[in-house]
Order: structure tokens, then sequence, then C-alpha cells
């Protein structure tokens, strides 16, 4: 019993950090940049990906001995689809400004690579329980990504997070982040910093088995 | 015709799939490692292109009139499914075609540029000769956009460059950089 606890929290916490899905398997790249210039697009964004990737990793999860081998990727993907057009429609009746705002990136969920690949890669071989944790974690972890790029680009390009103006009037935002450019940039500089952080890691744990190879 | 110029124009320039939607992100980044695939890659995607967007135009032509919620759903699998017919076709009537562009075919058709274009003729309600043209803008853009970065990747490649920004991260300055360039372009034409 404490073993298959461990691995439950293990599928839950390593989208967030240790395999996020956006800055170490660079997945879901479209939406990640298209939607990102502000932080509430990046909220609205992550809620109907994190709707969908869990709806649809419970239902692939409790289907998977039911879908024929030969067509599963089919089967996911009208699955998915479905649960977009669910999250569609939800958006245009809760909050239709962020709705017109987002536009064609909310039916392009479906293709996003990142939901398919979960279900490929873990839902349809595990248990439901396991499946919904993982995808919690996996949609946790884009959030994240998404968040932290939509605030990055929103203070630096407008001056504010969330709408409520932080500097003051003298600001003089930073246009271009706000602009397509922008999303590469602060993407690729995210990137640089989680390589920068994977070599120093390395050279530590190198170092350390140095030391404990010369002690032993 | 002035109209049908501008719909290509802004679909190959002003608004490029890959650096101002950042549609397709995901060849874009994955096959621009060589000249000469980026090339077979970005015909087969216009390719594509142009089968969905006859394809879109009949679905909301006659189909799509009486359950507009189904949009997502009937896109997806018409696409998918004709793309592997004409596959099957093509390996069956030319070979050195199939090996041209063939492979590309079925890891195209769940690209977001594929869906994305439907989505979008649709959205801005254009018509059967219109969506045509939008395609062929809208894959040549890909492609102009592919073959850009390839060629740059194909020079850093001889450059010395330190390890921590080798990879995606520099892909994706240059992208950005790319972008900025193609920003150039909004000024083309007056009407937005």
């Amino acid at each position: 019993m404490k073993k298959h606890d461990n691995q439950a929290r293990d599928e839950l916490i390593k989208g967030i950090w240790r395999d996020n899905p956006v800055f170490v398997q660079v997945l879901g790249m479209c939406p990640m940049l298209a939607v990102t210039n502000s932080a509430v697009n990046a909220v609205a964004m992550g809620s109907a990906t994190f709707f969908v990737l869990v709806g649809s990793s419970f239902l692939v999860s409790s289907f998977r001995n039911w879908i024929p081998k030969q067509v599963r990727i089919s089967c996911f993907i009208i699955i998915i689809a479905t649960f977009v057009t669910v999250a569609d429609y939800t958006l245009l009746a809760l909050v239709p400004a962020v709705h017109k705002e987002l536009g064609a990136f909310i039916p392009l969920i479906v293709v996003n690579c990142m939901i398919l690949g979960r279900q490929e890669a873990f839902s349809s071989r595990h248990p439901v329980r396991l499946a919904v944790l993982d995808a919690v974690g996996m949609a946790g972890g884009f959030m994240l990504a998404l968040l932290s790029l939509g605030a990055v680009r929103e203070i630096l390009g407008e001056g504010a997070l969330f709408g409520v103006h932080l500097f003051g009037a003298n600001f003089e935002p930073w246009v271009i982040m706000i602009l397509p450019p922008g999303g590469f940039l602060t993407l690729g500089v995210i990137l640089l910093f989680f390589n920068w952080f994977k070599v120093k890691k390395d050279e530590f744990l190198a170092e350390v088995a140095s030391v404990e190879r010369s002690e032993s | 015709m002035g109209e049908f110029l501008w719909i290509f124009i802004s679909a190959l320039l002003v608004n490029n799939f890959v650096l101002t939607y950042f549609l397709g992100l995901c060849p874009f980044l994955g096959v621009s490692g060589s000249l000469d695939t980026s090339v077979r890659l970005g015909m087969a995607t216009t390719f594509v292109m142009l089968v969905t967007a006859v394809c879109a135009w009949v679905l909301n032509t006659y189909v799509l009139t009486h359950a507009p919620y189904l949009r997502l759903i009937c896109f997806i699998v018409v696409i998918a499914s004709t793309v592997q017919f004409i596959e099957m076709l093509i390996k069956k009537l030319s070979p050195a075609l199939f090996r041209a562009m063939g492979i590309f075919l079925p890891l195209i058709t769940t690209n977001c540029a594929i869906l994305g274009l439907a989505i979008f003729a649709t959205n801005r309600g254009y018509g059967f000769v219109e969506g045509i043209v939008y395609a062929l803008g809208a894959g040549i853009g890909f492609t102009l956009a592919l073959v850009l970065l390839a060629g740059l990747r194909e020079e850093s490649e001889l450059s010395n460059i330190p390890k921590l920004i080798q990879g995606t991260a520099m892909n994706l300055i240059i992208a950005g950089i790319l972008s900025m360039a193609f920003m150039g372009f909004a000024g083309l034409f007056s009407t937005a």
C-alpha cells in the first residue's frame, strides 16, 4: 500500500517539474505561444486545456480495454474533440470576451500534441486513478508554463499583470513582447534557463560521484 | 482579382502561419534540420492544405449548416481520412512522388496549421476560390518560413555555438528574429 501511494504521488508531481510538458518535453508549443500575450488569456487557455486533458484521460483510461489497438489514435482524437467542443461552447457562454480573444485557438486544443501524447503514452495503459492523477499533473505543468510566459510578456509588454498596472505612468511598454516575436524570444530565453539548470545539475552530480569514488 | 491577390499575399507574408499565428510549430522546430527535407515537407503541407480547403468548403456548404456543433469532429475525421486516401492513391500511381512527400502526409494531418486553416477559412466565410487561394498562400508561407529556418540552422552547424544555447532554445530565438523581420511586411497593404 505504501509503495502504491508513492507511485500515485510521483505521477502527479512529475508533470509539474521533472517532465514538464512545455519546458522539458517541448510539446504543445502552438497554443503556448499564441495566447500568452496576457496573463488572463493564459489562465483561460490553461483551464480549457486542463478540462480537456483530465476529461479525455479519464474516458480513454476507462475504455482502454474496449478500444481496438488499430484504430486507437482515431478514437482518442474523437474523444478529445468532443471535450474540446464542450470547452469551446462553455467558454463562449461564460466569458464571451475572452473567447473572442482566444478565437480559433480554443478549437485548436484538439491538435495539441501534448494531449494526444498523454493518451498514447499513459492513459491507454494505466488504470483510471493513475491516469487522472497524471493528467492533473501534466495539465498543471502546462498551466504553470502558460502562466509564467503570459506573466512575463504582459509585465514587459504592457507594464501590467492581470490588467492591473504596476509601474505608473512613466513606464515605456516594450511592445514587441506582446507581439508574436516576443513569444518566441521569451520561450527561447526560458528554455535557455532550463538548459543552464540541467548543465549545472549534471556537473554537480558528476562531482558528487567523483567524490564518492575517491572516498571508497 | 485584387481581392484574391490580397488574400494570397496576406497569408503568405503579413499573416504568415508559422511566424505570426504560431501554427505548425512542431514540424517547424522538429523537421527543419536540413534544407532538402524542409522543402519536401513544405510541398506536402501545401498539398494537404489545398485538400483541406476543398474539404472544409464542402463540409461547410453541404453538411454543417444543420449541425454547427459537430464542426470540429467533422473537420478532423474528414480531413484525416481524405489525406489517408490520397496517400494510398499517390503510392499506387506515382512511387517517385510518394518517396518525395508521401512519408510526411500522415504526420501533417494532425498538424495545427491544417486544422487552423480550415477554422480560419470558416470564420472568415471564404468561398471556394478564396479558400483555395488562401490555402495556397498559407502553404507557401509555411514552406518559406521552414526553408528560412532550415537554411539558418545549416549555417549555424558550422559555427561555434555555446553548448548552453544549442537546440530548441536557439531555434526559438532565431524564429523570434525571423518573426520580427516578417513584421516589416505588415505595412505592405493599407486595408486591414
